[in-house]
Parts: C-alpha cells; sequence; structure tokens
C-alpha cells in the first residue's frame, strides 16, 4: 500500500479526541465540531540503497557541475561542510546521512589522492557540537581519522583569521564567510533538507558566515517580508541568501552541493502513535498513548527530557542530489513538497497547535521560553504556502508548559534577554534597534559560543526575529498550561486549559471562529488556497 | 509675666543629661516658656564630637524643637545661640571634668538641674553606679565649688540645686511613700555608700579577673568557632575578646540585679537612685540648698512641645511594641495594680517650677510656704555646719500620678488591646497581626513559659546550625535565631519589668500639690504640672500609643509595601555607580561546585570504568573526613587536598579544564550571579575574582571578570606536583589580598561589594563597605542578618542538565582500540593510525 496524502479531518460527533504535545507530555484534547486537524502525509517510500543512490548522485551531478570524481585532483585543497546539529530532529538513527554522504565524498577524495581535505560543521552562530555529537552526525571513523589532527573543525563566526570577505552584494550585503571553505579548490556541502528553509544558498551563505554577513538578513525587516521564509520564492531571506550565494560563485568558489530528504518517520516502536492518526490507533497505539502520557505525568519534566531527548529518529533517505546549488536546490524542495505538501482550503479564526519538546535550537537541552516562541511563531506559524493558515488578526494557540528555564551552558544570553530585553519590549524592530549590538559584540557571550557550547549572544534575538511575522499578523497569542509569568514576559496570555483558552481567543475573533489544529510533528506544509 | 515664670527671667540654669528625654524637654520648655531665661549645658564630648556639635545635633535639631523653630523662624539659630551654652564635661568625673572656663560658666548660673541618668533598667552595675549614686554628690561638689570661686569673684552663684532622682527608690512594695528624704520609713535598709561603690567596683575587676581564667578563655574561643566557624584567627580572636567582655557586662548586669533586690530594690536604677541620694544628702544637704524632684515612669508628652513627643524608646514602649507584633502573649501584672506613669511634659514644668519657687525662697524666705524648704530641726544630724548655720533636710518632690489619678494597670492593658485591635500593625506579607488577651498570670508562670521556648529555641538553633545547609535553608534558621532573640528580650523584660507592673506603692504628691496650688492661671498655663490632667484614656489612645507605633516604624497600612524593601535599597547601594570594586568569591558564590567536584571530575575524565567505580567509593568513603577538615581550617584543607594532584600530568588538565567548564561549572553556575559580575562591569565597577580553586579550573572564567586571583600548582617536568605555589587566596589572606589589590589599583575598599558564601569568607566580607552573602550557609547567614548586610539567594538555572554525580563524561572511544583503519585517504589512514598509537589513558593524579 502506497503511503497516503495528508489529510484534513473536519470534526464531528463521531470523531475522537486529538493528539497535543505539550512540551515533554501529552494530551488528547475533544476540538468542538466544525474543527479541522491537518495532518501531514505518511512517510514516503525511503530509496532502498542510499549510498548507490548517494554515489549515483555525486556521479550524475544536476545543473552546471561536473562529476565529483572529475573535481578531485591530486595536490588540491578540498573542504567539506556539513550541517550541523539543528537537523534533522530530532537527531537520526545511526548512521546518520551526513556520515553516509561524507565517507562516499573521502572515499572518492582518497582514490583520487587527494590529501588535503578538513570538515567544518557549518554552525553560523549556532553552538559548537560535541565530540559524541559530532561522532554521531559523522561516525566514529571519519570523526576519528580527522578529529584529533585539528582537521574537523566547527565554523566560528568570531574568529577574524579565519573569515574572509568577499565583497558585497548589489544590496550591500557584505559577504564574510569560513576562510578555509573560501580558500579551498573545492567547498562540498552535505545538507540534510528537513523544512523547505534549509538549503541552497543559504547552506554556505549563512551556515558558514559571520554576523557582518548574516546580520542583513536575520533582522526583523527581512522576516516582515518573508510570507513565509518556507517558501524561497515569497521569502527575502531566501532572496537574500540567493544573493550572496552568487557573489560565492562570482567570487570563484566551486561548491558542490549535495542535498538529501528524509521521509517524515519520527518515532520509533513504542512512540509510533505519535505519527498515526487517532481514529486509526488500534489497540497497541492506545496502550503506547496511556503508557507514555501516565508515565510523564508522573515524570519530572528533567528526566523526561532526557528520555525524549535520547529519542532516534527512524528518518530514511527519500532523494539525494547533487551539484550546482540551484539546479540541486530546485529538486530538493520538490521532494520536500511531496513528504510534506497539503492541500488546505482557507484561512482559519483560530490556528492551535501542540509544541513538542524540541527545536532545531534545543537539541539536547531545554525548549525555553523563547525557543517556544520561536517553535510556535516561527517554524509552525510559518509552514504555509501562498497565505498563513490563520487569517490576519486570528489567534494562534500553543500548549507547553513554557517553564521560565534555560540552560545556562548552551542558551547564556536567552536568560539575559528574557530578563532584560523583553521585560522592556516585545517589539523586534525596537528590540533590534535597542539591544541587538550589545548583545552581539559582548565579550563574554563571544567567549561562550567560541569556546564552549553557548549559541551566540545574538542569537535570541534571531529567534525573535523569526516571531516577527506572526506578530504583526496575528490578533493573540494564547499558550495553554505554560508559566503565567514566562508566557505574559513574551507577550502572549497564559490559559490553564484549551477551553479557556478558545474562549478567551473569542473575545478576538468573535462568537463563532473556524479552528484549525495543525497536528505536527511530524511536519507539514500547508498549501492554504 | 507671671510670678513663677518672672523668678525665672533673667536667670541661668545649668542643665546635665540635656541629651535624654527630660533634660531635652526641660531645655525647650525653658526657652520657649521663659523667653529671656538662659541654659548652660554639661554635655561629654563624644568620640567625634565636641559638646557644642553635639548640643546641635542631639539637642536643637530633635523635633522637641520643631515649635520654638516655628515661633522664632529664621531667628531660631541666633535666638538659641545667644540663649543656650554647651560645655565640656561628665558626670563620672569627680569635678565633672570641667575646665576652669567651665567652672566660671558653672559659678555664673543660678539653679542647677542634674538630670543626667543611667536609667536603663539593666546597666552594669558599676556604671550605674558611677552615674546615678556618684552623680549627684559630683554635681554636688561643683555646686560647692562653683558657689566659692562666684564668692570669691563677689556675687552669689548658684542658689540652687535640683537633682532629679526616681519615685521608685522607695521601692515598689505596698504602702504610701511620701515625699521626705529616705531614711524615714522603715522599709529602706540603711547601707553605706562607700561600701557600696567600693564593691560596685570590686565587682568589675572580680568578673574582668574570672573572664581571664585559662577555662573561660577557651570557652569564648570554643563560642567564637561555633558562631563564626573556620573564619581564620583574626576574626574568632577578636570575636572572643568581644564574647569575653560581653559576659564581664553580663556579670555586671546580674551583679545590680542581685545587689538591689537583695536590699529590696526591683533593679539597679531605683537601688543606685536611693543610695545616690542617701549619699548627696548625707554629704551635701548642709552646704548646698537643694529640693530633690522624684518622677515615676515618664513617657511621652501630653501636650509640650506637642501631643506624644518622646525621645528615645522607653521603659513601656518595647513592650508594647513587643505586644502588639504578638510576640509577648502574656505579661505578668496586677490589673488592680497602679502603674504610675507621668508625661515627660508635666515633670519638666515641676521642676521649673520647683527652681522658681526655690529662686523666691533664696531672695525671701518668707514670702514662700514655709513648708518648703522648711528647716529641720534634727539635732542629730551628724554633719557639722560650715557656712550654713543649721542642718538642713532637704526638700522632695513626687512627681507621679498614682495618688492623684490613678491609671490601674488592668485599664492600660485594655486600651492598648482595644487600640491595636483598630489599628493591627501588619507582618511583611501585609496581614494584620490579631493582638493577644492577656490573662494576667502570675510573674513565674510567664517567666516559666518564656524560659521553656527560649531553652527550645536554643536547641533548635543548635542543631539547625550544625547541618551544613545553606541559602533559604540557612536564612529560615538565621529567621529562627532572630525569633528567638526576641523571646530572649521578651523574657528579659518579664524580668525587668515585672515588678513595676505589679508595683502596690503609693506615691504621695502633697507638696507637689501644694506647688500647684500657690501658681497662679498664667503660670498653670503654661506650666501645667497637675498630674490630674491627664485623661488617661484619651493620653494612651490618642496621644501615647501613635507616637509609640510612629517611633517603632512598623507598618500601620495593609498590603505589601509600596517602597522598596530593605533588601531592594540595599541591592540598589550596592549597584551604585559610585562603587569601584566587586570581589566574588567562585566557589556557591557563583557555581554550586566546589574544588572536589572539580577533582572528582578531572580524576575521573580517563578513567576505564572499573576504575571509576573504585575511584568513585574511595572518594565517597573520605567525604566525612574532607568535610570536617574543610570545617576547621579552608587553608589546611586545600593544601592536603591539592596534593592529590600530584604527578597528574599539567597539559592536559588544562585541556580537559574547557571542558569541566562547560560540563560542570557552567552548567551548575547561577545565572543571576554571572550577571550580576557582569552588570558591576557594565557599571564600570573593577572586578575581581578570588578563589581557593585552581588557575586551570577558573581559566575559562577569566574573561568575565577584569582579573582573577587563585590557587596555582607547581610544576616539574610537565607534571603538578600536588604543591601550592603560593599561599592559596582563602581566609585571611584574601582579605589582605583584596586589600593590596584595592591599593595598588587606587580603589577604596570602603566603595567595594565582597560577594561570598561561607563564614570562611569573614575577613573577605568585613574589609568593605558592601559586604553581600550569597546563599549563606548558616553561620554566615546568621550574621548578615544581625548585621544588616545584603543577603542574595541565587539558583542554578532550572534548565541545565545536573549530573548525579561530579565525574568527567564516560567516553567509550576511548577506551576501545581504534577503529579498524578503513580506506579513506592516505592522510585519513595516517591519522588513524596516529591514534593509535596514543593510547589514551590517563594517569590517575
Amino acid at each position: 500500500m502506497s503511503p497516503r496524502p495528508g489529510f484534513v479531518l473536519e470534526v464531528d460527533g463521531s470523531s475522537p479526541p486529538t493528539l497535543f504535545w505539550h512540551g515533554e507530555r501529552l494530551s488528547l484534547e475533544q476540538l468542538p465540531p466544525g474543527s479541522r486537524v491537518i495532518y501531514p502525509p505518511e512517510p514516503i517510500d525511503p530509496l532502498q540503497d542510499p549510498v548507490t543512490a548517494i554515489r549515483a548522485a555525486l556521479t550524475h551531478p544536476v545543473g552546471d557541475r561536473d562529476p565529483l570524481p572529475a573535481l578531485l585532483v591530486p595536490g588540491m585543497k578540498l573542504t567539506i561542510a556539513f550541517d550541523d546539529i539543528s537537523l534533522p530532529l530530532p537527531p537520526m538513527e545511526r548512521p546518520d546521512i551526513r556520515q553516509l554522504v561524507i565517507e562516499e565524498v573521502l572515499d572518492l577524495a582518497a582514490g583520487a589522492g587527494v590529501d588535503d581535505v578538513a570538515l567544518v560543521a557549518a554552525l553560523a552562530l549556532h553552538r559548537r557540537m560535541t565530540e559524541p555529537e559530532l561522532r554521531h552526525a559523522l561516525g566514529d571513523r571519519i570523526y576519528d581519522a580527522f578529529a584529533p589532527f585539528g582537521l574537523l573543525s566547527q565554523h566560528d563566526a568570531e574568529d577574524p583569521t579565519n573569515l574572509v570577505h568577499l565583497g558585497c552584494t548589489s544590496r550591500g550585503e557584505d559577504v564574510e564567510i569560513n576562510r578555509r571553505a573560501a580558500e579551498s579548490d573545492l567547498l562540498v556541502y552535505v545538507n540534510i533538507n528537513l523544512v523547505t528553509m534549509d538549503g541552497g544558498h543559504k547552506s554556505v551563505a549563512t551556515g558558514l558566515a559571520s554576523y557582518k554577513s548574516l546580520r542583513h538578513h536575520h533582522n526583523p525587516a527581512t522576516m516582515q517580508a518573508s510570507r513565509s521564509f518556507m517558501d524561497q520564492h515569497r521569502s527575502e531571506l531566501h532572496s537574500s541568501n540567493w544573493r550572496m550565494g552568487r557573489l560565492i560563485a562570482e567570487s570563484g568558489i566551486t561548491v558542490f552541493q549535495i542535498e538529501t530528504t528524509l521521509n517524515n518517520d519520527t518515532f520509533p516502536g513504542a512512540f509510533r502513535f505519535l505519527q498515526k492518526r487517532e481514529w486509526e490507533w488500534r489497540g497497541k497505539d492506545r496502550l503506547g498513548y496511556l503508557a507514555a502520557s501516565k508515565a510523564l505525568d508522573g515524570t519530572p519534566p528533567r528526566l523526561a527530557r532526557r528520555i525524549f531527548h535520547s529519542v532516534r529518529a527512524p528518518h530514511r533517505l527519500t532523494s539525494v542530489q547533487a551539484g550546482e546549488v540551484e539546479s540541486v536546490h530546485e529538486l530538493t524542495t520538490a521532494q520536500v513538497w511531496r513528504q510534506q505538501g497539503v492541500v488546505v482550503e482557507g484561512q482559519t479564526d483560530i490556528l492551535t497547535m501542540g509544541l513538542p519538546y524540541i527545536s532545531p535550537y534545543n537539541v539536547n537541552s531545554i525548549l525555553n521560553p523563547i525557543l517556544v516562541a520561536c517553535l510556535g511563531l516561527g517554524y509552525l506559524f510559518n509552514l504555509y504556502r501562498n497565505k498563513p493558515l490563520v487569517r490576519e488578526g486570528g489567534v494562534v494557540i500553543m500548549t507547553h508548559p513554557t517553564p521560565w528555564a534555560f540552560d545556562p551552558v548552551h542558551h547564556p544570553s536567552y536568560i539575559d534577554f528574557f530578563e532584560e530585553v523583553l521585560s522592556e519590549t516585545t517589539d523586534p524592530t525596537l528590540v533590534a534597534e535597542r539591544f541587538e549590538e550589545s548583545y552581539a559584540t559582548d565579550p563574554w557571550y563571544i567567549h561562550l559560543y567560541r569556546t564552549g557550547h553557548a549559541y551566540h549572544g545574538v542569537h535570541p534575538f534571531y529567534m525573535w526575529y523569526w516571531c516577527a511575522h506572526a506578530l504583526s499578523h496575528l490578533g493573540g497569542v494564547i499558550v495553554v498550561g505554560g508559566d503565567p509569568k514566562a508566557v505574559r514576559r513574551l507577550g502572549f496570555r497564559p490559559a490553564s486549559a484549551l477551553e479557556d483558552a478558545l474562549e478567551m481567543a473569542k473575545d478576538v475573533v468573535g462568537p463563532t471562529p473556524t479552528l484549525t489544529h495543525l497536528h505536527a510533528p511530524p511536519l507539514l506544509m500547508a498549501d492554504v488556497q | 509675666m507671671t510670678r513663677v515664670r518672672q523668678a525665672l527671667a533673667g536667670k541661668q540654669l545649668f542643665v546635665t543629661g540635656a541629651t535624654g528625654f527630660l533634660g531635652t524637654a526641660l531645655v525647650e520648655r525653658l526657652l520657649r516658656a521663659v523667653p529671656d531665661s538662659r541654659v548652660v549645658l554639661l554635655i561629654r564630648p563624644g568620640r567625634r564630637s565636641d559638646a557644642s556639635q553635639r548640643a546641635s545635633r542631639e539637642i536643637l535639631r530633635n523635633d522637641c524643637f520643631d515649635r520654638l523653630r516655628a515661633i522664632h523662624g529664621d531667628r531660631f539659630d541666633a535666638e538659641v545661640s545667644a540663649r543656650v551654652t554647651a560645655i565640656a564635661g561628665d558626670v563620672t568625673l569627680d569635678g565633672l571634668g570641667l575646665d576652669a572656663m567651665g567652672m566660671q560658666l558653672l559659678s555664673e548660673c543660678d539653679l542647677v538641674v542634674h538630670s543626667a541618668a543611667a536609667v536603663a533598667f539593666d546597666s552594669p552595675l558599676d556604671a550605674a553606679v558611677e552615674i546615678n549614686l556618684l552623680g549627684p554628690s559630683r554635681v554636688a561638689a561643683a555646686v560647692v565649688a562653683a558657689r566659692s570661686l562666684a564668692r570669691s569673684q563677689g556675687r552669689r552663684g548658684p542658689v540652687h540645686y535640683l537633682p532629679v532622682s526616681t519615685a521608685y527608690v522607695a521601692g515598689t512594695h505596698q504602702g504610701e511613700a511620701a515625699e521626705r528624704v529616705l531614711g524615714h520609713d522603715r522599709f529602706t535598709i540603711d547601707v553605706d555608700w562607700r561600701s557600696e561603690v567600693d564593691a560596685a567596683r570590686r565587682s568589675r575587676s572580680d568578673a574582668d579577673a574570672e573572664s581571664r581564667r585559662p577555662k573561660a578563655l577557651a570557652g569564648f574561643t570554643s563560642e567564637a568557632r561555633r558562631e563564626l566557624g573556620p573564619a581564620g584567627i583574626h576574626l574568632l580572636a577578636g570575636r572572643a575578646e568581644r564574647l569575653r567582655e560581653e559576659w564581664v557586662r553580663k556579670q555586671m548586669v546580674t551583679a545590680g540585679q542581685s545587689r538591689a533586690q537583695s536590699l529590696g530594690w526591683p533593679d539597679a536604677y531605683p537601688y543606685t537612685k536611693a543610695v545616690g541620694e542617701r549619699a548627696l544628702v548625707s554629704e551635701f544637704a548642709p552646704t548646698v540648698p537643694m529640693t530633690i524632684i522624684r518622677p515615676s515612669i515618664i513617657e511621652s508628652a501630653l501636650a509640650e512641645p506637642r501631643p506624644g513627643w518622646i525621645r528615645g524608646f522607653r521603659m513601656a514602649e518595647p513592650i508594647i511594641v513587643s505586644y502588639a507584633k504578638g510576640l509577648l502573649r502574656e505579661f505578668p501584672g496586677v490589673p488592680e495594680g497602679v502603674i504610675d506613669v507621668i508625661p515627660v511634659d508635666l515633670v519638666a514644668a515641676a521642676i521649673l517650677a520647683v527652681g522658681a519657687e526655690e529662686l523666691l525662697n533664696a531672695v525671701d524666705p518668707a514670702a514662700v510656704d514655709p513648708a518648703a524648704g522648711r528647716r529641720a530641726a534634727s539635732a542629730a544630724d551628724p554633719a557639722p555646719p560650715s557656712d550654713d548655720p543649721a542642718p538642713i533636710e532637704p526638700s522632695v518632690y513626687h512627681v507621679a500620678s498614682g495618688v492623684r489619678n490613678p491609671l490601674h494597670y488592668g485599664r492600660l492593658v485594655e486600651l492598648v488591646q482595644t487600640w491595636f485591635t483598630d489599628h493591627p500593625i501588619y507582618d511583611g506579607d501585609g496581614q494584620p497581626i490579631v493582638v493577644p488577651a492577656w490573662s494576667f498570670p502570675g510573674r513565674g508562670r510567664v517567666q516559666r513559659q518564656l524560659t521553656r521556648a527560649n531553652q527550645a529555641m536554643g536547641a533548635a538553633e543548635r542543631i539547625f546550625g550544625s547541618l551544613p545547609l545553606r541559602g533559604r535553608r540557612a536564612a529560615w534558621i538565621a529567621a529562627l535565631e532572630e525569633r528567638h532573640l526576641l523571646v530572649e528580650r521578651a523574657l528579659g523584660y518579664v524580668e525587668l519589668y515585672g515588678a513595676y507592673t505589679e508595683t502596690e506603692a503609693r506615691y504621695r504628691v502633697d507638696r507637689l500639690m501644694g506647688l500647684w496650688d500657690r501658681m497662679d492661671g498664667d503660670d498653670r498655663a503654661t506650666l501645667c504640672l497637675d498630674p490630674a490632667s491627664v485623661d488617661w484614656d484619651r493620653y494612651v489612645t490618642d496621644i501615647h500609643l501613635p507616637s509609640v507605633v510612629e517611633h517603632a516604624r512598623v507598618k500601620m497600612t495593609p498590603g505589601r509595601s509600596a517602597q522598596p524593601g530593605r533588601t531592594a535599597r540595599s541591592r540598589s547601594a550596592v549597584l551604585s555607580p559610585e562603587r569601584q570594586l566587586a570581589a566574588f568569591d567562585l566557589e556557591n558564590t557563583l557555581v554550586a561546585s566546589n574544588v572536589v567536584d572539580s577533582f572528582a571530575w578531572l580524576a575521573s575524565r580517563h578513567l576505564p570504568p572499573a576504575e571509576r567505580i573504585t575511584f568513585v567509593s574511595e572518594l565517597v568513603r573520605q567525604a566525612p573526613t574532607l568535610l570536617l577538615l574543610d570545617r576547621r581550617d579552608r587553608g589546611d584543607f586545600l593544601r592536603s587536598f591539592y596534593r592529590r594532584y600530584e604527578g597528574a600530568p599539567a597539559n592536559r588538565l588544562r585541556d580537559d579544564a574547557w571542558e569541566l567548564f562547560n560540563d560542570l561549572l557552567l552548567a551548575k553556575s547561577f545565572p543571576a550571579g554571572i550577571a550580576r559580575v557582569r552588570k558591576h562591569r557594565a557599571l564600570g565597577h573593577r572586578t575581581v575574582l578570588i578563589t581557593g580553586a585552581l588557575d586551570l579550573v577558573v581559566e575559562p572564567l577569566r574573561p568575565l571578570f577584569d582579573d582573577v586571583v587563585c590557587a596555582r600548582l607547581s610544576e616539574a617536568e610537565g607534571r603538578f606536583t600536588g604543591r601550592l605555589g603560593e599561599l592559596p587566596p582563602i581566609g585571611e589572606a584574601r582579605a589582605l589580598l583584596l586589600a593590596e589589590y584595592a591599593r595598588a589599583e587606587g580603589l577604596r575598599l570602603e566603595q567595594s561589594m565582597a560577594y561570598a558564601d561561607s563564614s570562611s569568607d569573614l575577613p573577605m566580607l568585613e574589609v568593605v563597605g558592601y559586604p553581600v552573602a550569597v546563599n549563606p550557609e548558616a553561620k554566615l547567614a546568621a550574621i548578615a542578618r544581625r548585621r544588616g548586610w545584603l543577603v542574595e539567594h541565587w539558583d542554578k538555572a532550572p534548565g541545565g542538565s545536573r549530573p548525579l554525580l561530579p565525574l568527567g563524561p564516560f567516553d567509550r572511544r576511548r577506551h576501545r582500540s581504534p577503529a579498524a583503519p578503513t580506506a579513506t585517504t592516505s592522510l585519513s589512514a595516517a591519522a588513524l593510525s596516529a591514534s593509535a598509537r596514543r593510547t589514551a589513558h590517563v594517569q590517575r593524579p
């Protein structure tokens, strides 16, 4: 039986309650009759032999690019950059697709007698990965062969000696990227394209760039002009990256882009019910839900978080394409759409979403309040093409415990951002004007970013900018079951139960609202007609 | 102008005790009621201020003078400086410590009022003796000298001496006390005042000698250690010496109380006053014309200078406030008994009226009441007449309410209870405190109850104090200690004042009423001294209690206080831009970790699984010993503990320390603490980390501070020797280092902050102007609370990952043989074999 496409359920009297994520917990909520629930398509069939597919992609590139073996010559300088810990979500079962791809690239390089090979994790301003995380992404063989010799590095956007300014785009945007990557004869970029925002020129122009370069597209104005940033053709974020990517190409840097897509097989074994449609749950699924929800209710959040963060997704490779960046990315985007696209008729007054425990920026740590906002209003809200799922002036209701809690190692500047910035204003433009520079240039944050495992000082600002489109579009945001103090600090309204939240939303959108629930994860992209 | 004021007009009064409650009221009253009078004030110079500075600051700036200030407006200062002269002197010195100029001024006065006294009911015996017993005689001797000086200059000199005593010299027992010098009734025991003075002075030296015996000294030292913990020899010695002095003082208080009680007085105050009266009368009655004024319990003003004016917290006020705060659940007393209270303005008026009468008397003895200044034809008086032919029994005036207008104790309690029910004090949470109803139990029962509570709290305090608690739990212990202190104080009140609420004596005021009868309408209006003029219900309800709560600064409005609390105020003081230097301790101040954690992490970082288990169990086994050593002396502990690093490879540990920082220190850091360091830096304060932790451990923290002072292990051939390079910056060394640092950098310690968590950091906390206790352990919490230091409770980030044990991450790869080389690039293959050669196995430090 071939996988079924996405589905929009209209809730009626006979519909079972709907599964809501609530951070590290789960609940079933009865939505009012007439509500819609959008389900993602089922996981599409993976490629049967990933290694063969990878080899084929490397030797049969798309666009104006020679096959990889032809680009490898003895004595050349080869750099392999790869996506960091933020992809995929949750981290996939071993072997990670990056390992499979890079092993193939290294095999070809070894065969061609290439000696000067370096690996770079394309962190941008993300935190440095830990040794176990790198081992997971690359495999032990690659790690042990490169790391001890300093040949496996993590991009340092604050190391002036290892950055090269390549020039400015036609719009005056600085393009400053990793020196090793820029000065290599060939830059191979290994990507995992989980959502349509990823990949393309964004891989190099963002992943290997400096703050000086990133600030041109990571700002409130760009995010306001990206409707949405998941839709490359209507996204200023992408336009800017594309201008930069072309300038990189014009600078003589040869990028051999390898993009991969995964199916949305997100949860293994006992958690399988999380990606099933409720009315199709069988005894095993109901039992799974009961066991999981009861057990999680009685588990301290810290332990529940550890359990969830140890989940490895059974994602499987659905496509791999290599060659010239733009041609590759066109194919990739189509593949992501094939897995995630759902056609939805018309907008809704109220959009509900259950927020899970994870976002791209808290792998192995806590989803702090700022990341809660970003996951709901940045990521899930923007998972649309054409029009937002929720109408202008509508309300988003998110369920998440939203504790006033931060990871001091990963998110030190978030703590201060929450205390110092959001207590003053939640307006992204004012936030940027008044506070961004001091956080971006703060020596202590820079120190922690460069030597520890901290997100860059400016990163919480980016998370807030990610919400900019939603914040200006929406009439209100309600968080169900969140810490009221933390929720209010975000500028949202707290509610203790979904019914209360619906009543509160009616004050904004009127007494007979339409309601749509985004049943994710697994992820989906709504094509709103 | 009327008779009394006419008599005082143009006269000059010499006043002692003008900084006291009655003295201030008297001076103000005189200046206001008799416009062209003047006063000379005898004032003991303070440590930092001379007599006239004290006069202007402690007397003239008191709100007592607000009314006079309003009358004179801009001319107040000129007016006052023309009429008030302050001279340096001390009633505990023979000759009052007057210089020639002072003696000259005294000789130019017409009246001498001696109101200086040690009024505390729990004064040490010797101090009470010096001031209360000998004071009146010393002043009398000075008057004698002044009179002879005046005569040598052809003037008359002081005409009359008015020593202020207390009605309670007659005791508190049942019966009436007449306005006569002591010795005429059967109640007072005749004791020789000189032996009392000698005995008091001797008991001071006896107690002092007792306190210096080896056993006693050892006791003080161990008490100091119990209180402060390992705070360093210097601080412990200082504290032990203070404890010794306190002990001696307590001995002297007890000595005073027991001597007084053995002679039938409730405490040292009336006892020393009584013996002082006898000394005065026996030595000076023949030579100095004098009238003794004996007020009862002086309380806030009825009308002058304004209703409710009071100075200082007196006898009844602390009891009333403790009651209103719900601390005194019971207080002994006889409801039918009379509590003899007299408003201060009546006493001041009485002194002036008596003084006026004596002045008139001296001019024309026949013109006044023959009873006043009556010559007692007692031939038995042994004192030989000098220049006055006949021996004289000085007049005595009671200024008391008990006979003419009694206030019954039961009524007082009722009024107080009603008032606080209508006007409750609010607790910290803004909730009204309900006052208890007193059942007038016997003194013994209340004392027993309080003693039991006192003992229970003391025991709880000792038990909890010995637990290794810190932060909010330790603050709770400090709160318990404070509560304990209050119970102790309540017990003290009951012991001290119980006698006064159970008093059944009646102090006759016949002579005072005679004086009142002779006063004309105008004088009566200006200088009201009739106890019957007090409407007790109105006085207690509308005058006294509002004044008491105002002075006690208690919370009288519901809800949480809108103005910033003490913590917020201290915090903003600490974060003021004028400050210069902020010194931080590391362990438990900025991170919830310690040297043992760091060592355990570093030592276990490269251990294979089997050895990890041995390592952990060994460390756990040693934990109690380590804890004990740390509590005893932090320096010894560090030195011995750091030996464990002997032989450890220095460079690898330095590398590992970066991982340690992220895995352990930062994960267990207090974000609010780090934010505070950054805040100080942003304010332009110099920030310095002073810690006993090792340099390699704190290296990643260096960018947070301007400077780091830490311990450093010496090294030989790339390995640590286990010995410290220099003295570790802890305890007293830390204070010295900080002081040196400040001096070198030109920063002022009084403008500096120190943040620390333990009493072993006391030396550092004490050298700065703004000490901050962070998550203090019990001892420091108690100290911080007592001294009003800012206390911060900083938590670990609730979202951080917290390893159960402080162990380095276990890394399987390092302990497996390297993976079989695969065909990657030639370089990678070389790398693989190279990594195979590096069998990473760390020797345990």
